[in-house]
């Protein structure tokens, strides 16, 4: 028997609990990518909904309406004006929030002017009692042409139904529920008459937005109908107002709300999370334990993954025969597969907590708190979710950028959040603060290294502001303030929109930037392993003339030959500049090797010693750095001069690919990667130079 | 007696009289802020800025600029 196959569009504004009804139809039978060409997610599913027929459910973006502010919600347009697009829906469907369905049905009669089969979900259906509401839905879906499914999406109730009215689909209606043409009458009896064929709405929208369409050119318009920005600014403000009044005499009949039966919690908690004071005091607690959480909680797996991957590495050198492919997977590929699977733990925490104070409703109410003062260093309150989440990547952060209005708040925003500590630091930061600063507590409570880690993680957001307010000062942009925040109302997160959103963003970073790490490990391994040249080659044989052959001859050798290898020939060729910052040639590999993500830096001196000393495999790299002389001092290379201007450099540099693409991706231009480029790396060798001269 | 959005009292009603659309982002418009709509001033940020307001039944936060260009009549029995 064939399976038929139906699209179906998921539509709704944001905080209607439009993921959650997703969540309910396809389980975890989903798959997020990416729309072609931009960087806005796009997630679809699969719902079975009978024997013979399954749906193919698209979740688009979150929109307040039609009319397109942002990448997310161009998406939205793009995608319902062009009929031969592969995902255009069959079905749409249009969750909305009870408590809500005045706002959220704007949207609706947007989408029935479209004249695509639509189905309405009125979601939290099981709010009513607790809110006193009561509808009429015979007369509701007599009105707004239509099917409704009361769906309560936490509780799983109504989804059977929905699914019923899906399958269907062919008899829904399509006609619009309002005639919001009679703004002016005349213009649209004259585009009618220009265009037979085309639906009226949809005319509209190419005229006032400013989108990509497939299969209408704005070019093909008669010059009769574009009509100044103002005066279609004008028409829109009429067009809303029309759909407002129709929206209201139906829901004056159908939608029935008993104040004294309604309970208020929202007023409750907004008194305290938003106090003037106790507001701060309870954003800066949640703040201290999510960086307990990657920080402590978080190490716990680390070190477990760090170990298994060390012991992994010896027993697969036991069983292999030794040769050239073994080396490549206990040197390359092993040791690369650890580095990235290491960041796992923290990435989890902080989408944990993440999702969390998104999902409660809180994450508006800190947006509201802090707006006035980043509004000072030219940020927008809603620049807290990007730096907050930059502590793990600045990947994702610079991605949830796109919610700000404002395109200077929002540039500037994107240019400095990888100043925060990403996850990425934090190892390079672990090991240079392992080897320089003893492990003491002051105080009886304050460990010596972990104060320095906080220290690390305060330099890097104090330059976030700094940089923040020089750009704000400097970058001459014009653009209106445009600031509007819902306050959407307080819920109990649920586990399953938690669990996959934690799941999504792990795996994401992983083979996101796992792809990077992995294949740059494998790249140090080759270049370490080979070399120009007979120095290379015949390292055994010209150090055999020159020194003894005792136990310390094999080392000897390898050392000679990692000197020799193409690797250690780049690292011998970029010395004289960095060696007045305190660096010899193999940090200087490291440097190099981690340009393209900061990581790769403990990586590639765990490649560049185990190959070095490979008698002496599970040795910790800590121990093996420490003993590491500096040839020309004939100190021990990791003192303190040396290891600030290490930490300062990778605070402040811009070693990191994906974070330069999605900059491009985001700002559409190479002009602001570049900037970041020169700007950061260029501060992080003047500062790390001043450091070790005023250190050493 | 016609005022600004932002000299309302906390907790005080009032009806949205027309304003300047050039300053009011269309977004606003579509959440239910239009003229003859009631809106009540909910909570204030530190500092006087923004603005946590009900309009409509939806619950949003604005800047005082934007408030500033809304004006709004208080009904009388809402007069202090």
């Amino acid at each position: 028997m064939k399976v038929g196959n139906i699209n179906i569009a998921l539509i709704g504004n944001p905080n209607v609990g439009k993921t959650s009804v997703f969540n309910q139809l396809t389980g975890l039978n989903q798959q997020v990518g990416n729309y072609p060409g931009i960087t806005v997610e796009k997630k679809t599913g699969v719902c079975k909904l009978a024997s013979n027929l399954k749906a193919t459910i698209l979740d688009l973006p979150g929109t307040y309406s039609l009319n397109a502010s942002s990448l997310d919600e161009n998406v939205v347009i793009e995608l319902l004006l062009n009929k031969n697009d592969k995902d255009y829906p069959d079905v749409a469907i249009v969750v909305t929030d009870v408590e809500n369905l005045k706002r959220n049905l704007l949207l609706f009669t947007q989408i029935k002017d479209l004249e695509i089969p639509t189905i309405l979900v009125i979601n939290m259906a099981d709010r009513m009692s607790y809110k006193g509401i009561s509808l009429d839905i015979p007369y509701l879906e007599k009105m707004l042409k239509t099917k409704i499914a009361l769906v309560s999406s936490r509780k799983g109730e109504g989804i059977e139904e929905l699914k019923n009215l899906i399958v269907n689909f062919r008899s829904l209606p399509t006609e619009p529920c309002l005639n919001a043409s009679e703004i002016d009458v005349e213009y649209f009896n004259n585009l009618r008459k220009a265009f037979p064929t085309q639906s009226l709405y949809k005319l509209w929208l190419v005229i006032t937005q400013d989108v990509n369409f497939v299969n209408l050119d704005r070019k093909e318009l008669p010059s009769s109908f574009t009509r100044s920005k103002d005066q279609l600014k004008r028409l829109q403000h009429k067009e809303t107002i029309k759909r407002y009044q129709f929206i209201n005499d139906v829901l004056k009949v159908g939608q029935t709300i008993d104040i004294n039966s309604a309970k208020d919690i929202r007023s409750k908690f907004d008194r305290i999370l938003m106090h003037k004071v106790w507001g701060y005091v309870i954003f800066f607690f949640i703040l201290m334990l999510i960086f307990q959480a990657i920080f402590d909680w978080a190490s716990v797996p680390m070190d477990f993954i760090d170990n298994a991957f060390v012991s992994l590495a010896s027993l697969v050198e036991g069983i292999l025969p030794a040769g050239v492919l073994t080396n490549l997977i206990v040197q390359g590929i092993i040791p690369g597969i650890g580095g990235i699977v290491i960041f796992i733990p923290q990435i989890a925490f902080l989408s944990l907590f993440i999702s969390l104070l998104e999902e409660s409703g809180y994450m508006s109410r800190v947006v509201f708190l802090m707006d006035k003062s980043m509004r000072k260093f030219g940020l927008s309150g809603k620049s807290v979710v990007p730096l907050m989440s930059g502590t793990a990547c600045a990947i994702p952060a610079i991605m949830a950028t796109r919610n700000i209005e404002n395109w200077k708040e929002r540039l500037i925003t994107i240019l400095v959040t990888p100043f925060t500590t990403c996850s990425a630091r934090l190892p390079v930061y672990a090991i240079i603060i392992a080897l320089i600063i003893p492990n003491q507590r002051i105080f009886w409570v304050f460990n010596l290294q972990g104060f320095a880690l906080m220290a690390m993680y305060l330099i890097g957001f104090l330059m976030a502001l700094i940089s923040a307010l020089i750009l704000h000062k400097t970058l001459k942009i014009d653009s209106k303030s445009y600031f509007v925040v819902e306050m959407p109302n307080y819920k109990m997160p649920m586990f399953k929109n938690v669990a996959i959103n934690v799941v999504e963003k792990t795996k994401s970073f992983v083979f996101g930037a796992g792809k990077i790490i992995m294949a740059l490990s494998v790249i140090l391994w080759f270049l370490a392993s080979y070399g120009p040249g007979e120095k290379f080659e015949k390292a055994e044989e010209i150090l055999a003339s020159q020194l003894p052959k005792d136990e310390h001859f094999d080392a000897k050798v390898a050392s000679y030959k990692l000197e020799n290898s193409y690797i250690g020939r780049i690292g011998k060729s970029i010395e004289p500049v960095i060696s007045p910052l305190g660096y010899d040639w193999k940090i200087g590999i490291a440097i190099v090797s981690s340009f393209a993500a900061r990581e790769v830096f403990v990586g590639t001196l765990a490649t560049i010693y185990s190959i070095e000393d490979s008698e002496n495999q599970d040795a910790t790299i800590k121990n093996k750095l420490s003993e590491e002389i500096n040839p020309l001092t004939g100190e021990k290379l990791f003192n303190p001069a040396t290891g600030i201007s290490l930490l300062l450099f990778y605070a402040f540099a811009m070693q990191c690919i994906s974070t330069l693409a999605i900059t491009k991706k985001e700002t559409n231009s190479w002009k602001w990667p570049v900037v970041q480029l020169v700007f950061m790396s260029g501060f992080a060798y003047v500062v790390a130079f001043i450091a070790y001269q005023l250190l050493k | 007696m016609e005022i600004n959005l932002a000299q309302l009292q906390i907790g005080q009603k009032g009806i949205i009289q027309d304003f300047d659309i050039d300053l009011v982002p269309l977004k606003l418009l579509e959440m239910g802020c239009l003229p003859g709509n009631e809106v009540q001033l909910l909570q204030v940020a530190p500092f006087g800025d923004p603005l946590y307001l009900n309009v409509n039944d939806s619950h949003l936060a604005i800047r005082l600029e934007t408030a500033l260009a809304i004006m709004v009549e208080i009904p009388n029995e809402e007069k202090l």
